[in-house]
């Protein structure tokens, strides 16, 4: 089991104030805190060995370059990619996503396709398939929820047909913290020929991801949502896929040979990597990469399976006062993302007071409209846990609500 | 817990008795000027109809709001306000106050020509909580697309 204690030593912001209360930062499905370690590797980097990549002769560009290119080693091992030529360095998970849809999508993806994803898409996993289908008279068909916000595997076996070219799905849902069971999913996407996307953004930071055991064709994910820097997110995908895609910017750094008439492209990874890369949050996502791999995934998975499961126990005391949770039950089917709603207090209200207490949560629709509708309500305020939280904020959670609730329903 | 510095916002006697009792709530219908405004980041909406005479003074005004309790009790204040005023004072109105609400909280304005906003100065406590500034200017963004495009 990791040590909770242990690990908040590292993050200097878990100690400031907010509103003269102390930070309970319960919001990291939005972005996660950063420990010490990566933040120092910003610095050093910036003070010791700025320069840039893979050109330089002189010695700090041999330090960049090599720091640069293992951090890309260490996201292929921490994810067991095949090796790190498939790790394509982007700016976030958006990016991946839009990157597979120009370039891969336009491509592969032809008038009368479908395309099928979850009602729990994040708006990046859903517009960017909108667009597709619109551009090229593929049909955009959606993975219908059940009543737990679990998906409706029945309904996907019926979807799944021939034309079914690409399946792109949340591994864990942003917005209410059902976790897909994209193992099966991703093996019934293949025995109709579709290849499987897998959007890792609130997987990859929470749980063990091995890409050649899930077999999934393409992952996203986020650095900043894992403990790293902003402005760095990876696309990883099976060799032959990136070798079929062509870059979507071209310029410097990808190139194998140019003329004034024609230029051809680096091998991977650079082939998608045009212009000076993002060198420092890159090292930095490394650093986090071995953060993470030194408490060890699976306590961390473990870890928040037992917070989520706290809260889950204390939750119906919030139920009398009428709050609802959405999202699955069992915490077996879910991460430690709570979203819910109160009846008698607006979420925005809601945020307001729990600032106040010095209690960060996220109010609103997740960026994922359509589901947030289908919940029935305009929006929720939304609890997301991390490896740093621990099981007394909890308790400041659940108590903080009630004396919000009862603060707004006893005005003078 | 110690909650005061809230207290500013929700345990105002104006802004608690417009959330309770809003004014004017229900849809008016053959209005002279429909305003609506969606806030898409939160989901919040506000609805503002109003009739006017022969002298483009507001007689009658229908709201209807979906949101936060400050969104709820500007869209009721604002309401109550333009009523009696004239469509052009409205429009005047609605520069002014959005100045105020998006100034530094110390600032002073002084516009003589301004009917006095009396209620609305409550809103200006918002400003103490910057995030919820787009609450209040929701209601003023329906009245501007409302009245600056119609007739």
């Amino acid at each position: 089991m990791l040590n909770v204690e242990n690990i908040r030593e590292d993050f200097p912001i878990l100690t400031r104030e907010v509103h003269g209360k102390p930070l309970v930062y319960l919001d990291n499905a939005a972005t996660t805190q950063k420990p010490i370690q990566v933040i120092d590797s910003l610095v050093e980097y910036y003070k010791n060995y700025n320069s840039n990549v893979h050109r330089g002769v002189h010695l700090l560009s041999v330090e960049a370059t090599d720091q640069f290119e293992l951090a890309r080693e260490k996201i292929s091992t921490f994810i067991n990619a095949k090796n790190s030529e498939l790790i394509i360095w982007t700016r976030n998970a958006s990016e991946s996503l839009n990157l597979v849809a120009y370039m891969w999508g336009r491509k592969n993806i032809h008038s009368g396709d479908e395309i099928l994803v979850t009602a729990l898409e994040h708006h990046s996993n859903l517009i960017p398939w909108q667009e597709l289908a619109k551009e090229k008279g593929a049909f955009l068909k959606i993975i219908p929820i059940d009543g737990d916000g679990c998906l409706d595997l029945e309904a996907y076996k019926e979807m799944l047909t021939s034309k079914t070219k690409l399946v792109s799905v949340i591994h864990v849902s942003n917005a209410i913290g059902t976790i897909n069971p994209v193992e099966n999913m991703i093996e019934m996407a293949h025995d109709v020929g579709a290849k499987f996307l897998l959007d890792g953004a609130q997987s990859v930071p929470h749980m063990p991801i091995d890409v050649q055991d899930l077999n999934c064709d393409f992952l996203v994910f986020s650095g900043h949502k894992m403990m790293g820097p902003t402005g760095i997110g990876v696309l990883y995908a099976k060799k032959e896929l990136l070798d079929d895609m062509d870059p979507l910017y071209t310029g410097g750094e990808m190139v194998l040979e140019v003329t004034y008439e024609n230029a051809t492209w680096a091998p991977l990874p650079m082939k998608f990597e045009a212009g000076t890369p993002n060198i420092a949050d890159a090292i930095g996502l490394g650093v986090a990469v071995d953060y993470l791999t030194n408490i060890g995934m699976d306590s961390i998975h473990d870890y928040e399976k037992s917070i989520a499961e706290y809260a889950l126990k204390k939750f119906p005391v919030l139920e009398e006062k009428g709050v609802v949770l959405f999202g699955p039950k069992d915490p077996n089917l879910r991460g430690a993302i709570f979203s819910f709603h109160t009846p008698t207090i607006h979420p925005h209200d809601l945020g307001t007071i729990m600032d106040h207490m010095g209690i960060a949560l996220r109010t609103g629709h997740h960026c994922a409209m359509p589901l947030v509708k289908s919940l029935g309500v305009p929006a929720t305020a939304r609890a997301s846990l991390y490896a740093y939280n621990t099981y007394q904020e909890v308790d400041m959670l659940i108590d903080g609500l009630i004396e919000a609730i009862e603060y707004f329903e006893n005005g003078s | 817990m110690d909650l005061k510095r809230v207290d500013d916002l929700y345990r105002d006697k104006v802004i608690l008795d417009h959330c309770r009792n809003p004014r004017n709530f229900g849809v008016l219908s053959n209005s002279d000027f429909v305003c609506d405004a969606v806030n898409s980041f939160c989901g919040d909406e506000i609805h503002i109809q109003i009739n006017i005479d022969e002298y483009q003074k507001i007689i009658n005004v229908g709201y209807q709001s979906e949101g936060c309790a400050i969104n709820q009790a500007t869209g009721s204040l604002i309401s109550e306000y333009i009523h009696g005023l004239r469509i052009n004072e409205v429009v005047e109105f609605t520069s002014y106050f959005s100045n105020i609400m998006q100034s530094k909280p110390d600032s002073v304005f002084l516009n003589q020509s301004m009917p006095d906003p009396g209620d609305l100065q409550i809103l200006y406590r918002v400003k103490e909580f910057p995030i919820r500034i787009k609450c209040v200017l929701l209601s003023i963004e329906a009245l501007k697309s409302g009245l600056c495009s119609d007739k």
